[in-house]
């Protein structure tokens, strides 16, 4: 098997005296997409924030893509190809949709120390802003301004944002929070179509979705792994049942 | 409905620069013809005041950072020109790219540390490093302290006098002014100009997508301290006499109520706020002395039913045509 492109060891992040991640060690395999489920306040945004960067660990190590990456802010590792979507719609809502993507891509196109020549004008940032857009199915809002999009119009924005920076690993931290069925449909269509061609930690409360998509399964439970394994063996494992499962129902 | 850009906005973006333009060139003929020699001393102080609202608008307006201490940077573009002036150095190609530089540095140094904080923290500690400044100049007791430094000409460029004359110099402020807006706008409109609207839009997501915004203000934040110390070293010259009130926080105060009136975010906003701001400085102080009483009502009118400030106003009476 590959090296794995994500590897979490020995993870710890506490809030006074709440442990929110409990020694978590993990791995996300290259090319996968790695489902994390668990019942509220299992820590499952909390760990997605350490690994993106935006929060940094008490203890642990976060090793992507073969380096290190636990010292580095958010900016630093989305350089590096970590990208990642937000529970709560994190946008430029004074910005067009289409520039919301293409800043985005004007992130990893060279520096942006230039001050004089159009951003607006330039055709590579735009195609490949339209193209992103395009494969959510936003190209006909890309004039629009981002703050007048529909909930689920904005989901789906952000998931474009992270598409055009072609990231190796991809933080989806509930993309279908608040969405329709149609839309939530569409976005597992979006992400099926992804498969292989990046790698993708999804976090998710959709269990449809979650069993349609994962390859791998991790349950977190008071900010421990308690099961993983492939969505049939999670589907039956008692502990998860009873810990999680049960209290929606067992899909 | 959302209009990004649509054909009305687009004429205003160009027609009122465009007007003000021709309107400011022809001023030093018509006060001529009028014999309102005056006036043409009053339009330079307002376009010098212009060029440091400007220069404002650019980190407030389209970045979001609350500057309190912006006149320090006036001040220290016109101390480089009035202590140069006391040494005997009067060629402005010397001392112009001083008092830009001095400024700039001035705001790369003290914007290292403010831009660590945000909100009203970095109010308070850009109003603290203007304060230090003004301090620091009314302490130069070799360069007049208090009471200010008086300047015994204005700057030269290799012993020739173009700033002498009250019109020639009415033209250099205005070649600067508009300079400094074209290139203003150019900025804004580039990949960092987007950037830097990105931040003030979300921070979280600028930094999602790979943008340290640390960088990119602290870049801004200089750029605007040299365009207000460019403002200063010609302030120094209009007034010959440099005084540490040019760097007080009243002043700084004033330069936000000119971006706040014009309309933050448009440049020629802080234009027709400067503009604004000194006219009606200018017509009620002589009316009475007390005209803060009526200037402070037309201020709060103006940011609560017109809260894109003037500029807003031009835009919905004429954007409809």
């Amino acid at each position: 098997m590959a090296e794995p492109i994500l590897v979490l060891e020995d993870l710890r992040k506490a809030y006074g005296a709440l442990t929110v991640t409990d020694n978590l060690s993990m791995t996300v395999q290259a090319g996968s997409i790695h489902a994390l489920i668990g019942p509220n306040g299992a820590g499952k945004t909390t760990l997605i924030g350490q690994v993106s960067g935006q929060l940094a660990p008490d203890a642990g190590r976060i090793r992507f893509d073969g380096h290190d990456v636990t010292g580095l802010p958010m900016y630093a590792r989305c350089r590096r190809g970590l990208a990642r979507s937000f529970q709560i719609t994190t946008i430029l809502p004074g910005f067009t949709v289409l520039e919301n993507v293409a800043v985005a891509a004007q992130a990893h196109d060279g520096h942006s120390f230039r001050f004089l020549r159009p951003a607006a004008a330039e055709a590579r940032l735009n195609e490949a802003a339209m193209t992103a857009l395009a494969t959510v199915g936003l190209a006909d809002r890309a004039a629009l301004r981002a703050g007048s999009l529909s909930h689920g119009e904005k989901r789906q924005l952000e998931i474009a944002i992270a598409l055009v920076m072609k990231p190796k690993l991809l933080l989806l931290d509930e993309p279908m929070a608040g969405t329709g069925h149609e839309e939530s449909e569409r976005l597992v269509a979006t992400l099926e179509a992804l498969r292989g061609s990046l790698t993708i930690l999804l976090v998710e409360h959709d269990m449809d979705a979650v069993f349609a998509l994962a390859d791998r399964i991790s349950v977190l439970v008071y900010g421990r792994v308690i099961a993983e394994g492939p969505p049939d063996e999670i589907r039956a494992d008692p502990e998860v049942r009873s810990a999680y499962l049960g209290e929606e129902g067992a899909p | 409905m959302s209009r990004p850009t649509t054909a009305a906005s687009t004429g205003v973006r160009w027609s009122v620069p465009l007007v003000l333009l021709v309107l400011l060139a022809a001023v030093p003929a018509v006060a001529n013809a009028a014999d309102m020699g005056f006036a043409i001393s009053l339009v330079t102080r307002v376009m010098i005041y212009a060029i440091a609202a400007l220069s404002l608008d650019l980190i407030l307006g389209y970045g979001a950072m609350v500057s309190f201490g912006h006149a320090a940077f006036l001040g220290i573009g016109a101390y480089a020109v009035g202590i140069a002036s006391a040494h005997d150095e009067w060629n402005a190609v010397v001392t112009f790219p001083i008092a830009i530089v001095a400024a700039g540095a001035f705001a790369l140094l003290t914007g290292a540390i403010s831009l660590r904080t945000r909100g009203v923290y970095f109010i308070m500690i850009t109003l603290a490093f203007g304060q230090m400044a003004y301090f620091t100049a009314s302490s130069l007791s070799d360069y007049g302290g208090d009471d200010g430094l008086t300047m015994w000409g204005r700057s030269e460029v290799f012993g020739a006098t173009p700033f002498e004359d009250d019109t020639a110099f009415y033209y250099v402020v205005l070649a600067c002014l508009a300079g400094c807006f074209l290139f203003a706008r150019a900025v804004v409109g580039s990949r960092f100009g987007r950037v830097i609207a990105g931040v003030r839009e979300n921070r979280l997501r600028m930094q999602a997508v790979g943008f340290n915004p640390y960088a990119y203000q602290l870049v801004a934040y200089a750029i605007a301290g040299m365009m207000a110390g460019l403002a200063g070293a010609l302030l120094a010259n209009h007034a010959e006499f440099v005084s540490p009130s040019y760097m007080s926080w009243q002043r700084s105060g004033e330069l936000i109520i000119m971006v706040v009136l014009g309309g933050m975010g448009t440049l020629h906003g802080a234009v027709l706020g400067a503009i604004a701001y000194l006219t009606l400085e200018e017509v009620l102080s002589h009316w009475t002395e007390h005209w803060r009483v009526i200037f402070g009502p037309l201020l709060i009118l103006v940011v609560l039913y017109a809260r894109g400030g003037l500029g807003s106003l031009l835009r919905r009476s004429g954007g409809d045509g």
